[in-house]
């Protein structure tokens, strides 16, 4: 092989297609093998027959949008790779299927059982690696009291209150877009957000907010949760804009009631 | 002399004993008898600004309780008190004394929620009195500089309530007090040197807490206290209003005296603020400062928003229009900033002269001690409710978040819809009350005129049907025709016979506030329909 041959391997116009191919192969390899290594274990039911129940009732419910195939069109994204993380947010807190069009999809009363999210989250699965579902090791019941709630509470307010409020109590984004309550969300569902950033949250990846400091931000938030205000009825978490209208209308408007009572009895 | 008095203890006992004594010594007998004899009228409005003295007086004791435990350091520390989702944090002194307060020490947490309601209570008793004052025109002559007194007490009631916010170093106060120095390092060439100068250097530097504790404990209570010492002289000296009714003249005033029945009255009604306070605190959260952290400059919260004495001036920097700053030479004019700082300061203003600006418009230079009813005067309420208007949309202007996500609307429609609120709200608020007082005060003329309708019909022997209307009694009919009519001053000539410009602007204001009214029916017009009614029955 001479220099002169190499060079004209080099400007062979299939040159630049095989290096995007190897390139792709190597960032796509890459990811998968890290994501899969990442999110290890996969606890929901994988079997064919699981995934073959999860197509059908993709194809009733979401293939109108999202494709028959799950490759997207103008009404939804590809469900190509979002893992099943991602459908057991979206259909596990009711956002999906979508009701109506708009700035964001709503959460609503969730409309599959658990094992129908499950086949789902299987199909999708299958169609192309993804995150998958925490196991229990992040967000049970025993994991989340190991929680260190400082920590939790100090990555929160550094990376979450911004949208969802220093408390949690959810915060307006543009054009009517929002960060949601986190108050009764399922912790589950808030690692899935961490992991995949729906709609318009970011993505916190394990580099970003490892496994272990994601449990934190549960714990904390979970303990927040679970330990009402030690100073009384919390009027919704709002803070001065709820104390200002509560003083005013019940506060005042009590005393002022008050003292046309007193004022009435010598008319 | 000495003979007297043992007979005096004699006959009185302890009681008088001790009151011959101090008398004998101090002269209380001459201050009682000459205090205990003012007179107060009754009404219930003219019990705000007790409620806002009384929520003074809550916050002074309770205040005091704080001071106690609160240290005002910014020296950081690890926390290791008992709130679990905060131990082992770094933070502040300040911040963890605050914590200390609210979970250590007994009785802690309820006074600094009976602290922080009084205070929210205290500005807005304070504002809910102008209010009265201004629409029943008790700012008139001699009262103008008591109405500035009155104004500067509201102030000071920002500024106190705004140094008291700041103290316990957490996130919200934290980011509230940015918003104050990103304000006034908004103001060209003075704004960083003035920020550098109260925060001892960079935001937020070791020693603003420290500088606040003072402001917040030592100069603006003492302020207030001067104000309201001020301000309660001027209502001894002035006597107070009292509203048209058989009677009640521009030179006398109708009602108890204080001594018994006002202080009695005043000190049950003390306790029973006290009492609403208290329950207040001991049922509602205020301030869980526990839930926002320690103040760290990086983070952020949505929903952050000030006491709501403080929300017009954060609604005022949320609807100012971005986009319009410019440069001079190497000065960043920055107007989002500016324009919000300019408009409030002239709001202010405006509020503080208005006594003084309708005593030039009218030409008024009688007293007046006898109040109007606000559709008497419909210039004035329209000009009050187009203010509180313009104050309640920059108010609600710093909710503009909340507002998005509990009515489900767009942020920026909601931030554009209030822009064009501010502008055209006052406007609107002003045509709707003025058109609503003159259509009062018609419906008063007829009532006064014609009598109440009693929806009774009677057939007369002839065949007509009419419906009976029952006269108004002497006192109610005072209410309905107790109000002057004044008509607009014309622009005249002054001694050298020239019509100068400034009674040519005069002479349009004075259009602008009486061109439109309803004259009072006089005597003879209410004897004349009264006899032409009994006609008819």
């Amino acid at each position: 092989m001479t220099k002169q041959k190499m060079n004209n391997a080099r400007r062979s116009p299939f040159a630049a297609i095989l290096v995007i191919l190897a390139g792709l192969l190597i960032s796509g390899g890459g990811y998968a093998v890290a994501s899969s290594a990442v999110t290890s274990s996969t606890t929901a039911q994988t079997s064919q027959e699981a995934i073959d129940a999860g197509k059908k009732l993709f194809l009733a419910n979401c293939a109108s949008c999202h494709g028959s195939n799950a490759e997207g069109g103008n009404m939804g994204p590809s469900l190509i790779g979002v893992g099943a993380a991602s459908v057991d947010f979206q259909v596990g807190t009711g956002r999906m299927p979508g009701q109506a069009s708009g700035p964001q999809m709503m959460k609503k009363p969730v409309q599959f059982t658990e094992e129908q999210t499950a086949q789902l989250a299987a199909y999708v699965a299958s169609l192309a690696p993804g995150p998958s579902i925490p196991s229990e090791e992040w967000v049970g019941e025993a994991a989340l009291a190991k929680g260190d709630t400082t920590h939790g509470g100090e990555l929160f307010r550094i990376n979450c209150a911004m949208c969802h409020n220093a408390v949690g109590a959810g915060g307006a984004l543009t054009e009517g877009k929002f960060a949601p309550r986190l108050e009764g969300v399922e912790a589950k569902h808030i690692y899935e957000a961490m992991v995949i950033g729906p709609q318009n949250m970011p993505v916190f990846n394990d580099a970003n907010l490892t496994p272990e400091d994601k449990r934190d931000i549960i714990s904390y938030l979970k303990y927040v949760e679970a330990n009402p205000s030690a100073g009384g009825e919390e009027l919704g978490g709002l803070g001065p804009v709820a104390e200002g209208l509560f003083v005013w209308i019940f506060v005042l408007g009590g005393i002022v009631v008050i003292t046309i009572w007193l004022g009435a009895k010598s008319n | 002399m000495s003979n007297a008095t043992a007979t005096a203890k004699k006959k009185g006992g302890f009681l008088a004993g001790t009151a011959n004594y101090l008398d004998e010594r101090v002269g209380v007998a001459g201050i009682l008898k000459e205090f205990g004899r003012k007179v107060f009228p009754d009404h219930w409005s003219f019990m705000l600004g007790e409620v806002a003295l009384y929520s003074f007086l809550v916050l002074l004791l309770s205040g005091t309780f704080l001071t106690f435990w609160f240290q005002p350091s910014m020296v950081p520390v690890i926390y290791e008190g008992s709130y679990a989702p905060l131990k082992g944090a770094e933070m502040s002194i300040a911040y963890a004394s605050t914590l200390d307060i609210s979970f250590e020490i007994r009785g802690g947490l309820l006074f600094r929620q009976v602290h922080h309601w009084s205070a929210l209570l205290f500005v807005a008793a304070a504002g809910l009195h102008m209010l009265r004052v201004f629409f029943t025109g008790a700012f008139r002559k001699p009262r103008e500089i008591n109405w500035v007194v009155g104004f500067v007490l509201f102030v000071l009631g920002m500024a106190g309530g705004f140094t008291g916010y700041s103290l316990p170093d957490d996130l919200l106060s934290g980011n509230g007090l940015r918003i104050i120095d990103g304000m006034i390092k908004g103001i060209p060439y003075i704004g960083a040197y003035t920020s550098s100068l109260l925060f001892g250097g960079e935001f937020p530097g070791e020693a603003i807490v420290a500088r606040l504790y003072s402001l917040h404990i030592m100069i603006v209570p003492a302020l207030i206290l001067v104000f309201v010492a001020v301000h309660l002289f001027m209502v001894v000296i002035h006597k107070h209003t009292h509203y048209a009714g058989p009677g009640k003249r521009d030179d006398n005033v109708v009602g108890y005296p204080l001594m018994p029945v006002y202080v009695a009255k005043a000190g049950g009604f003390f306790f029973i603020v006290f009492g609403v306070i208290m329950l207040i605190a001991a049922t509602f959260t205020i301030n869980p400062i526990w839930a926002y952290g320690a103040y760290d400059p990086s983070p952020v919260s949505a929903g952050t928003q000030p006491d709501w004495y403080i929300g017009w001036l954060d609604g005022a920097l949320r609807l100012a229009p971005t986009h319009l700053e410019f440069m001079i030479g190497d000065f960043t004019l920055s107007m989002n900033i500016l324009i919000p700082l300019v408009v409030g300061v002239l709001f202010l203003v405006v509020v503080a002269l208005y006594p003084f600006i309708e005593a030039w418009v009218t030409g008024d230079k009688r007293e007046h001690h006898v109040l109007d009813r606000p559709r008497n005067t419909p210039v004035r309420t329209g000009i009050g409710a187009a203010g509180v208007t313009f104050y309640a949309v920059l108010w609600a202007g710093a909710s503009t978040d909340l507002i998005a996500t509990h009515f489900q609307v767009s942020l920026n429609h909601v931030l554009t819809s209030m822009q064009i609120l501010l502008i055209v709200g006052p406007i609107a608020a002003y045509m709707i009350t003025k058109r609503a007082c003159l259509s009062l005060m018609r419906k008063d003329r007829e009532i006064a005129l014609h009598g109440r309708e009693t929806g009774r019909v009677v057939r007369l022997p002839h065949g007509e049907y009419i419906e009976v209307h029952e006269p108004m009694d002497e006192y109610e009919l005072y209410k309905l025709v107790g109000y002057k009519a004044y008509q607009p001053m014309l622009a005249r000539p002054n001694a050298k016979g020239v019509i100068t410009l400034r009674s040519r602007i005069r002479a349009v204001l004075s259009r602008f506030y009486f061109e439109d009214r309803v004259v009072p029916p006089t005597k003879g017009e209410i004897e004349a329909a009264h006899d032409h009614g009994k006609e008819l029955h």
